[in-house]
């Protein structure tokens, strides 16, 4: 419990951080949201008097501390940009992302394990290289390519989806999920294949261990060996990897919903970056970082409940 | 064990592939077939021909020649991101698992504080403190890259930390620097070298979404994740643009997974 | 919203086991594109779905409106007591009439019967009164506060009056830029309300904007029930979209768009309405030299960069004036600097750079076609031994650092006028207008152009001076002119009635499919 509570004080403390380096990046960075608002032709006057009504011209601290308030008290501020509550904007956008950050997520677990195993038991020499190669070339593609080559030969060519078409999924549940697919899939093959290469290397290293040596020795089937000696002790590296996934599975989305026009998060937040809308970007960089140092957590979590010789400390 | 060195076709094809790569990105550095930025307007998207193995582009630029000085800047830039965060992140990871205590939280804190903070922030972050230019893409992405070596690092020291062989070392009375790094350290290998062949093609990556996002390679120089996102409006009609770029990124990738794969094999891993 | 995310997610593992179950037949997806594609056969609804390339992602309010891509929308929603046609001339909208008095000083616009806003009140001259006010005292275009602050408006009945302190023979176009919104709304921002053939329905971030046909409409009513905007931030995207058949109307094509499209929709070409060119800072060595910025005129070839990024389409322009103007435009200008690196080497030999020199030339990089020709020119400067580096920088960069802060060497971007009047085009390169980014100083310039504000002169005499001022810009190689851009609109073959403006807007009134 007290392990707990250390974690929780240590992922408050990292949100801290990171959106306080947040909130200095935007000073470093050429731009002023009011020459979006205001465009090319304002006047001075117009652009000071607009700086001041958002507070920009108070002191970078102030300003900082005062949104920290706010959030603290639930409030994300209002959007520079589009004249709305910042929160409304990105309940609309979070489900979207979750979806497909979910799904990507889904199939990289059921497609890799599996894979991970067959690949550590294949005894065939020439089969296992054929695998590993494969994965390798898989392994290789960039997902931004894959969802590229999912446009065009998904798309315009079989015509199973229109590219660029969104299904939102307020209109329609199947269509919304029918669409995710592809960018999923362009997602969860290069990390399927990252992570069935990481659980084979694990899986070859257990067989090797002395307890494994053991066990052959008593006569328990192979099959045995592996999934219930090997396995629990190959996936402990295996885990902090998909950790790291889950959280590059976002970060990867944010590229796969340009390719594929998604209207999440990821967009959002290149928009609001490049509009130097600071509250709909800040309020994005700290969910998304809540969410990889939750993920994290949980992973170190499994990872102690894996394997009891490490301790949380 | 037995089939030690006999026949690792891995080690094979891929000194091949990564020999044959080399080579071009050596070729690359010095001559190209055409300028890689001559334009041509009676060439525009010339389908591959003898005279342009890859075909041309929107401009009627040499795809070839771009390709090869594409993949000059994506492997150098890569090479320097993975040699920047593996030795920081290894150096970080293997001194956190080893002591843990305060220096383990602190540092661990602050590596997640780098996970967690979006890429393109820093990237823009990087860029506006140093102007633009391939030197900033390789500090944006080092420093990114650093807390996935450290994490796995950490682990697997944690790990190794309490096992028997490194316990009687240090009864023994061996130095922590040695216990550190030549009685650790290489048994963390079959977990990091992969891990190092997964940066190097992440590094590409990432160098390619950098650029397809317009804060990479500036566009007068050839780049593989510029090329790539400049393909997208010709894929249908010019299918050779995405696959010569794309292909490139594939094949750059795949020689040197290859050959870490069939090196790691040859150590019996 | 908790259980609807969690819906979500057991969607999502239903939709997984269900794959799985079936051998992982992916192809038995259903294609979406069926169900949704208006121009499928089927379904002859009388709705569009139009792609556009940027969100409307500032205020909607129309004095707040910046961007060229929420006006060009936000023109079916809002009107001013006139409006400009696709001629340029500007007809009656709000108002049923416009009388300017013989001194040019008073204007009368008796107010047209029955205008109602899409909120159903009745448009009064109450309502004029305070639209005149609002946008004088919060416009964020400078030219209009100013125009305006020599205006004096009052109303007598029906009839709105405007009295000028001095004549302004650019005043109507102004009087189109105040649109007329009811009085003490508060949402337009987020709601916006107007008088306009189509009403603003709804707006989902980054997704669409929705607009819907105005029964109400005192005009022709439009013929379209409905229009979609959706939004594709990525011209990729946006253009696989249109292949894809999902989308009936786009306009901002390019050249090599158009070339690639399979869908058999048809194309029509016009101009984007600006000027182009490389823009030089005229203030930072070696631009200050006249010699070296004549000599980078010489040394790049406009015709073939537009060979190369447009297969020629697009207007040739030598000064700070795009065809659509008319009598202002003297195309003679484009050929004033020949393609001769002979020359210019001779030039930059004059100025003291016989070896050439290095520059770099800044970039919006969400405008794909100043890219290409910054890359084009680039390549081509290379032959007269000048280096060129390109960088790309963000739209909100380029605002703040090169056009606000002027702290940059070239860059290739467009300037469009705001109004239809030769000084939208020409204030600007005055010495000390604030929006002087290239910082161009001279004194002839300045004289012509204040001679040309002289209320005295006659329309033929202002005119000559304002040609003057777009001599002295060519003659002193102000900047790298180089073109008008094409601009391609593909569309629906079942479409009809689609129609440039001289302005950036897409007239939705006159769209309607065929019988």
């Amino acid at each position: 419990m007290k392990q707990i509570l250390r974690k929780i004080a240590a992922l408050i403390i990292t949100l801290f951080l990171v959106s306080l380096l947040a909130f200095l990046a935007f000073q470093v960075i050429p731009g002023d949201p009011t020459t979006k608002l205001l465009g090319t032709e304002a006047t001075p006057e117009a652009r000071a008097a607009l700086r001041s009504q958002l507070g920009l011209d108070r002191p970078v601290l102030a300003r900082y501390f005062a949104w920290l308030a706010g959030v603290l008290r639930g409030d994300f501020g209002e959007s520079y940009s589009y004249h709305m509550p910042v929160w409304d904007m990105l309940s609309d956008k979070l489900p979207l992302t979750g979806l497909l950050t979910g799904l990507s997520f889904l199939f990289t677990l059921l497609l890799s394990i599996p894979l991970g195993v067959l690949a550590g038991s294949i005894r065939s020499r020439a089969l296992d290289n054929l695998f590993a190669a494969l994965d390798q070339v898989v392994m290789s593609v960039p997902p931004f390519f894959i969802g590229m080559l999912a446009c065009w030969l998904f798309g315009l060519v079989l015509r199973l989806f229109s590219p660029g078409a969104f299904v939102s999924y307020e209109d329609s549940w199947t269509g919304c999920l029918a669409y995710l697919v592809f960018p999923a899939l362009s997602i969860a093959l290069p990390r399927t294949a990252m992570t069935v290469k990481l659980l084979r290397g694990a899986i070859r290293q257990e067989m090797e261990q002395d307890y494994i040596r053991t066990a052959r020795s008593r006569g328990g089937s192979r099959a045995r060996q592996l999934l219930w000696h090997a396995l629990p002790n190959a996936l402990i590296p295996v885990i902090t990897f998909m950790a790291v996934s889950l959280a590059e599975i976002m970060t990867a989305s944010i590229i796969i919903e340009q390719v594929f026009t998604v209207p999440g998060i990821g967009r959002l937040l290149l928009a609001s970056i490049s509009n130097r809308d600071f509250p709909v970007a800040q309020a994005i960089v700290v969910l998304l970082a809540a969410w990889i140092v939750l993920v994290n957590f949980a992973a170190d979590l499994l990872y102690q409940l894996a394997d009891p010789r490490i301790r949380l400390r | 064990m037995k089939k030690k060195t006999k026949g690792n076709s891995f080690l094979y094809s891929g000194a091949v592939l990564s020999g044959v790569m080399t080579l071009l990105i050596l070729l690359g550095a010095f001559w190209t077939p055409y300028s890689p930025t001559a334009m041509d307007a009676s060439a525009k998207f010339q389908p591959p021909s003898p005279a342009h193995l890859l075909g041309t582009d929107n401009f009627g630029r040499d795809i070839f020649s771009r390709v090869l000085q594409g993949a000059d800047s994506s492997f150098l830039i890569a090479l320097c991101v993975v040699l920047f965060s593996c030795v920081l992140g290894v150096l970080i990871g293997s001194l956190c698992g080893y002591y843990g205590g305060l220096a383990d939280l602190v540092l661990t804190r602050i590596c997640d504080s780098i996970t967690a903070f979006p890429a393109i922030l820093l990237a823009l972050v990087v860029v506006s403190l140093t102007g633009p230019g391939a030197g900033n893409v390789v500090l944006a992405l080092g420093i990114l890259f650093i807390p996935s070596f450290a994490r796995l690092t950490r682990g697997e020291f944690a790990r190794c930390r309490d096992q028997n062989y490194i316990k009687s070392a240090r009864i023994m009375g061996v130095g922590s620097f040695r216990i550190l790094f030549r009685h650790i350290l290489p048994n963390t290998f079959p977990v990091l070298l992969p891990a190092v062949t997964i940066g190097f093609n992440n590094a590409i990556l990432s160098e390619a979404s950098m650029s397809f996002l317009g804060i990479g390679v500036q566009p007068t120089e050839a780049s593989l994740g510029l090329m790539l996102s400049d393909s997208q409006t010709y894929l249908q009609s010019a299918p050779w643009y995405a696959f010569g770029a794309g292909g490139a990124v594939v094949l750059l990738v795949l020689g040197f997974s290859l050959l870490s794969e069939g090196l790691q094999r040859q150590n019996g891993a | 919203m908790k259980y609807r995310s969690l819906a979500i997610f057991l969607a999502a593992v239903v939709l997984m086991c269900s794959l799985c179950g079936c051998g992982g037949t992916t192809s038995e997806t259903p294609a979406p594109s069926d169900e949704i594609a208006p121009s499928s056969p089927a379904a002859p609804v009388n709705e569009i779905t139009v792609g556009i390339a940027q969100d409307l992602d500032d205020s909607l309010d129309p004095y707040q409106m910046t961007a060229a891509g929420t006006r060009e929308v936000m023109f079916n929603v809002f009107e001013g007591l006139v409006k400009p046609d696709s001629d340029g001339n500007f007809v009656c909208a709000v108002a049923s009439g416009a009388n300017v008095s013989d001194d040019g000083l008073t204007y009368t616009f008796p107010l047209r019967e029955g205008v109602v806003f899409h909120n159903g009140a009745a448009c009064t001259a109450d309502d004029v009164l305070y639209s005149f006010e609002t946008c004088a005292a919060t416009s964020v275009t400078s030219a209009l506060v100013t125009a305006l602050s020599a205006a004096h408006v009052s109303a007598e009945g029906n009839t709105v009056t405007v009295t000028l302190d001095a004549p302004n023979p650019d005043f109507l176009s102004y009087v189109s830029s105040v649109y007329i919104v009811p009085r003490d709304y508060a949402d337009q921002a987020t709601a916006p309300v107007g008088t306009g053939p189509f009403k603003y329905v709804s707006r989902s971030v980054q997704e669409n904007v929705i607009l819907e046909k105005n029964g109400d409409y005192y005009g022709t009513p439009a013929s379209l029930d409905r229009v979609t905007y959706r939004i594709f931030e990525d011209n990729n995207a946006l253009f696989t979209a249109l292949n894809g058949g999902a989308l009936d109307l786009v306009a901002h094509l390019t050249i090599d768009q158009v070339n690639n499209l399979t869908n058999g929709y048809k194309v029509e070409e016009g101009t984007m309405n600006l000027v182009q060119a490389l823009y030089l800072n005229n203030a930072v060595a070696p631009f200050d030299d006249v010699r070296v910025r004549q000599a980078l005129c010489y040394a790049v070839d406009v015709p073939a960069m537009m060979e190369l990024t447009a297969e020629g389409h697009g207007t040739r322009v030598g000064s700070s004036m795009y065809p659509a103007f008319g009598k202002y435009f003297d195309p003679s200008l484009a050929d004033a600097y020949p393609h001769d690196v002979e020359k210019a080497k001779e030039l930059l030999t004059q100025a003291g750079y016989p070896d050439g020199f290095s520059f770099t030339i800044t970039v919006p990089s969400n405008y794909g076609p100043h890219v290409d020709t910054a890359l084009v020119l680039a390549e081509q400067l290379k032959e007269a031994g000048i280096t060129a580096q390109v960088q790309q920088v963000d739209w909100n960069t380029w605002l703040t650092d090169v056009y606000g802060a002027r702290n940059f060497e070239t860059t290739v971007s467009g300037f469009d006028a705001s109004s239809l009047t030769a000084s939208a085009m020409l204030a600007r390169w005055v010495s000390d207008n604030g929006k002087n980014m290239i910082n161009y100083s001279n004194p002839d310039y300045d004289a012509a152009y204040a001679l040309a504000q002289d209320p005295s002169l006659s329309e033929a005499e202002q005119t000559e001076q304002y040609m003057r001022c777009l001599e002295i810009l060519s003659e002193t190689a102000a900047n790298v002119y180089t073109q008008d851009l094409a601009d391609f609109v593909a569309i629906n073959p079942a479409l009809e009635g689609f129609t440039f403006y001289p302005l950036y807007v897409i007239d939705m009134s006159l769209l309607h499919f065929a019988a």
